[in-house]
């Protein structure tokens, strides 16, 4: 038994689709204000796994805790209610509304302002001027009133990282937060991703392994729905069987 | 522009009944009831993204039972009419948690097979809906004394309703539970993953939506003395559909403008052309060839481009 509560612990987890173990019997326990990153093959199922912890999907048995608590049963907006925020690796955001208004949804979600039916959503300043403020802290204050449609693919990127840190979540999960970037946005997410701070528990799927060896402390490794290596990065890269189901064995 | 075309319409209606005959008058005040029907079905559909061809259900409901409590059980105006709007809202609510099990065409089958349930119901349980022959006999009720049989003062007393309910379903849409109801029909994973319950806001929808279409039964019923199993039917949810389609669903004056045509169609043509329908079909499908979203966005970007070409 450890002292503090992890911030996530995942205990015998199990998901499969058709008879095909996506998840196959994972154990994960993240420290409070750790950075742990995900890696493995194509098809290892590590989005499966964020869909899990998000309850986007089912899982057929295991448990979820977030901070202790036992969320497995919960629905996905109430597991945000319990301080979990995530992005996605296909970008979803809402493409006709401007930047700001995709920031203050992402605000109202954790606001008992959202069953107001009556005054006008403009009139909120304040919900506005916290979106501003998200979006400042991700560089693109001064594309606020743009609609989404109009803005570029690495800046989508960095909307859908603000949506998730708008909600100053506890646990942050990162699905490829670099995919389909250019060399010079995959720096500017990188140290985005960097002055997270320690408050929030992040946990990262990425393929750029430069970039990710950078951030992670602690690595968890999956291959075909189980976990087969996990420690910290130089234990991890030292392993042999990361050479060989991800590194390319040589 | 904008606020120019919402005075001039003003004025208008307004003075429609100093110039205009009886005939002209009780026309224009059945549109204000298709239009706070086809208002209300606009939430789902527009902006809930639920396509719900059950609609009629909510208008009918409210119609009958007023009808049934005022000339069976001979109670009052003021009470019937209260006590079918909040029956008809909590059919609403039940019928939500069946329908919302599905999205997309699954809500379409499930609010369709309930209204079906409805009208068959109407037509055949004779001993309280008079089956094929309809209610008769229901009268107008007379608030603070005006007596609404008079064509004029039916005509503001549903005006005052319409604008009413438009405003507060304006005000609903614009509000952060719209934006959030918005959402829900745009992304509705990304929403519950915000932490919105995506299941709850449609519900509340659904039932707000209820409750406009039983308030457009209600007027339904006052204007026609009259109730038959048609309005329950099929082709009365589809009609307000179409109109909603038609003007552009997700847009506050859509619905109202749509609604407007299919009535101009129904009443004015129809005596000219039997099969109205056929009209109506024709002029649906020339409106989405040219506007797909409908003739307000449709109008608006011809506007735009207009304007854009002159400095």
């Amino acid at each position: 038994m450890t002292a503090t509560t992890a911030a996530l612990s995942i205990v015998a987890l199990k998901k499969s689709f058709g008879g095909l173990p996506a998840t196959n019997d994972v154990s994960i326990e993240v420290l409070p204000g750790e950075r742990r990153l995900i890696i493995g093959p194509n098809g290892a199922g590590k989005t499966t796994l964020f869909n899990l912890i998000t309850g986007d999907l089912k899982a057929d048995g295991g448990e979820i805790r977030l901070f202790g608590q036992d969320v497995s049963r919960l629905p996905p907006h109430r597991r945000a209610h319990c301080g979990l925020a995530r992005t996605y690796q296909i970008i979803t955001l809402f493409p006709s509304d401007s930047l700001e208004h995709n920031i203050a949804l992402s605000l109202l979600g954790l606001s008992p302002l959202r069953w107001s039916a009556f005054r006008p959503l403009g009139r909120h300043a304040h919900l506005y001027d916290e979106a501003r403020g998200v979006l400042k802290r991700v560089g693109l204050d001064r594309l606020a009133g743009r609609s989404i449609s109009e803005v570029s693919y690495g800046e989508k990127r960095r909307v859908e990282i603000a949506m998730a840190l708008a909600q100053k979540p506890r646990l942050l999960l990162l699905d490829e937060p670099l995919a389909g970037l250019s060399r010079e946005e995959r720096m500017s997410v990188t140290e985005l991703i960097a002055a997270i701070p320690r408050e929030t528990t992040v946990i990262m799927i990425e393929h750029d392994m430069d970039a990710a060896l950078g951030f992670a402390e602690q690595i968890t490794v999956l291959h075909y729905g189980s976990v087969i290596v996990e420690g910290t990065r130089a234990e991890v890269v030292a392993d042999p069987k990361t050479r060989e189901v991800y590194l390319g064995d040589s | 522009m904008r606020r120019a075309a919402w005075g001039l319409m003003a004025i208008a209606l307004l003075g429609i009944p100093f110039i205009a005959g009886n005939y002209y008058i009780n026309f224009t005040s059945q549109i204000f009831i298709a239009a706070i029907f086809a208002a209300s079905l606009n939430l789902l559909v527009g902006y809930g993204g639920l396509p719900s061809l059950g609609h009629a259900s909510y208008l009918g409901v409210a119609a009958y039972l007023s009808a049934w409590m005022y000339l069976k059980l001979g109670m009052a105006h003021w009470m019937t009419a209260p006590i079918a709007i909040a029956a008809t809202t909590m059919m609403a609510g039940l019928f939500g948690l069946i329908a919302l099990r599905a999205t997309g065409l699954g809500f379409l089958m499930l609010t369709l097979a309930l209204s079906q349930v409805l009208w068959g119901t109407a037509y055949r349980w004779v001993s309280v809906t008079e089956g094929d022959n309809g209610l008769r006999g229901m009268t107008r009720p007379a608030p603070f004394g005006i007596n609404l049989e008079d064509p004029t003062a039916f005509y503001f007393f549903a005006l005052a309703i319409a604008v009413l309910a438009i405003w507060l379903m304006a005000r609903f849409v614009g509000s952060p539970f719209g934006a959030t109801l918005r959402g829900t029909r745009d992304q509705a994973r990304r929403m519950s993953a915000l932490g919105h319950n995506v299941w709850l806001i449609r519900w509340i929808t659904f039932v707000y939506a209820g409750f406009w279409g039983a308030i457009s039964g209600l007027l339904f019923v006052y204007y026609h003395k009259y109730i038959h199993p048609a309005s329950l039917s099929l082709t009365t949810s589809a009609e307000a559909l179409i109109g909603v389609i038609a003007g552009g669903s997700g847009t506050l004056a859509g619905p109202l403008i749509g609604a407007a045509i299919v009535m101009v169609l129904k009443n004015y043509v129809s005596s000219y052309i039997e099969r109205w329908n056929m009209l109506l079909g024709f002029v649906f499908v020339g409106i989405v060839i040219f506007m797909p979203d409908g003739l307000v966005p449709g109008v608006r970007r011809l506007w735009a481009r207009w304007k854009a070409r002159r400095p």
